[in-house]
């Protein structure tokens, strides 16, 4: 059979988000595909660096709209090492329950959408429906819905109380019970299994080699979470389970993410129930140190990693964010490869995939007023010629 | 295990539910209590000391000068004479606003509230300039 290569996207390939996919059909079946990013690059990095770190915040916040305390967390930590600042118990307790929050609702959010993909709308409308009681704690908590500015530098803007913790942990267990309904339902119900089990296949060693991070790695049996690995905030006090799975296929990322959100109520109700006296921030200085630092930080999609350099000034000299995305898409290739065309929204939706969070490549030349995108091929060439200048060879590698 | 239409009780059980959206134009929407609207300015605290709008991250403040002034205090007797004490105005650019409230956090008089106001879409992006005076 003739092979006909057609584009998927930058139109709402699967989600509202720009990213084009070309697929190599050989009938129905795909025998190949090329992930194509670029088409929402937002300058952020370069814009935070005219900004003051406590502008950057803000700024950071909105890399990404589920996952906006996750950039701000895993950013404010980069500051405060290099400020040298004892974040106080209580704020670094906050932090965590705003950040498994804000797990909940991205994986509600993502049964929802996986949902919908498979055609299974009931699910879709449900999920969403219960995902408003999480937002309302969000809401209750911190004054927002999506951007919920909790962060500071130096703890959080805002103390929690009593009626506030009873009144979280009341739409908590409503939760649990809605979830506990849920993962019955994920793995019983005709349509779900149907849709999941054996599409989009990303066997263990493929995981590894192609770096997969978070549910999608976690679903392919590879054990990697940073929040177990190199715990951070108040992680390494809380009592929770990491959660693999072994089917290495969406259904494998479906019950990945289910069961997590049973871990994300436990960890809730500990930082609740045990929350420190004192304190909710302290002040730091305008002016950083100057210096670098490099953190990681377990987002809802996976491993998000910042890199901050300052040069003592009060505005950073650079910000490099990796958005858990850009990690995932080397699989999502591979596992669109063998699968049938109907399965490629899901296949795309079930990495949770944030486009424009991951978008940042694009190099523009002032002096010539010239922009370019570069691909992983030049990039390397480069790489390869940069090291070799400095007298390291990679070129065999 | 498989068991079809799974999912059937549980519709069946939603048909006799509440629903669960509000109906909002029509009735007023639920806000949480520490909700982050709309910026308001009170004018008498304001010391005209710009930290605000050092501190706002999408630039959407301005703080000038009043275009009428108090007038200087009376002399008193035996003591130089005081300076007037300067009225500003505060402009919010409410179409560059993000909410983040920063600027409250921020003001050492405390000058700028925080209010619940939500209903802020207008036809006209005059408008979203408010002048606080």
């Amino acid at each position: 059979m003739s092979k006909i290569t057609i584009p998927l996207g930058p139109q709402h390939p699967a989600l509202k988000e720009p990213e084009n996919f070309m697929l190599v059909l050989e009938g129905e079946q795909i025998s190949g595909a090329t992930v194509n990013l670029g088409y929402n690059h937002r300058g952020m990095e370069k814009a935070a660096e005219e900004r003051t770190y406590i502008q950057d915040l803000y700024l950071l916040e909105r890399v990404c709209g589920i996952c906006s305390h996750s950039h701000t967390t895993c950013y404010i930590t980069n500051v405060e090492e290099l400020a040298k600042c004892e974040t106080p118990k209580r704020a670094l307790a906050i932090r965590t329950l705003v950040a498994e929050l804000e797990r909940v609702h991205s994986h509600l959010l993502w049964l929802g959408v996986a949902g919908y993909e498979m055609g299974f709308e009931t699910l879709f409308m449900y999920t969403w429906r219960d995902r408003e009681q999480v937002l309302d704690c969000l809401e209750l908590i911190s004054g927002n819905r999506v951007h919920y500015s909790i962060n500071t530098i130096g703890g959080v803007r805002r103390d929690i109380t009593a009626e506030q913790k009873a009144e979280v942990l009341k739409r908590i267990d409503y939760l649990a019970e809605r979830t506990n309904y849920y993962i019955r339902l994920a793995t019983e119900e005709a349509t779900v299994l149907a849709r999941t089990q054996n599409v989009g296949k990303l066997p263990y060693d493929v995981a590894i080699e192609r770096g997969a991070i978070g549910p999608t790695a976690r679903a392919s049996g590879v054990a990697r979470d940073v929040r177990k690995n190199e715990p951070y905030l108040t992680y390494s006090e809380l009592d929770f389970k990491l959660i693999t799975a072994d089917s290495c296929d969406v259904f494998g990322r479906l019950v990945v993410r289910a069961l997590e959100l049973v871990e994300s109520y436990k960890i809730i109700r500990q930082v609740l129930n045990n929350l420190p006296e004192g304190p909710t921030a302290v002040k730091v200085p305008m002016r950083i140190p100057a210096g670098e630092a490099v953190n990681r930080y377990e987002a809802p999609r996976g491993e998000d990693i910042h890199y901050l350099k300052s040069n003592g000034t009060d505005k950073p000299e650079r910000v490099k964010v990796r958005a858990p995305t850009l990690a995932n898409l080397q699989s999502v290739a591979y596992m669109l490869e063998g699968g049938w065309l109907a399965d490629v929204p899901l296949v795309i939706a079930a990495i949770d995939p944030c486009m424009s969070c991951t978008d940042r490549a694009v190099v523009w030349d002032p002096k010539k007023g010239r922009k370019q995108t570069y691909g992983w091929e030049d990039l390397r060439k480069m790489a390869i010629e940069q090291y070799r200048r400095r007298g390291v060879d990679f070129t065999r590698l | 295990m498989k068991k079809p239409a799974r999912v059937f009780s549980e519709v069946v059980k939603h048909l006799f539910k509440k629903p669960a959206t509000c109906a909002y134009p029509f009735e007023p929407a639920r806000i949480m209590p520490h909700f982050r609207g709309r910026i308001a300015f009170e004018q008498d605290k304001c010391i005209g000391c710009q930290m605000c709008v050092r501190v706002c991250p999408s630039k959407a403040i301005e703080i000038v000068l009043s275009a009428d002034q108090p007038p200087a205090p009376a002399p008193v007797e035996g003591q130089p004479a005081g300076p007037a004490k300067k009225k500003f105005d505060c402009i919010m650019k409410l179409d560059h606003c993000v909410f983040c409230a920063q600027c409250v956090e921020t003001c050492p008089k405390k000058a700028l509230i925080m209010t619940q106001d939500f209903e802020l879409a207008h036809v006209n992006r005059k408008e979203l300039r408010r002048h606080y005076k």
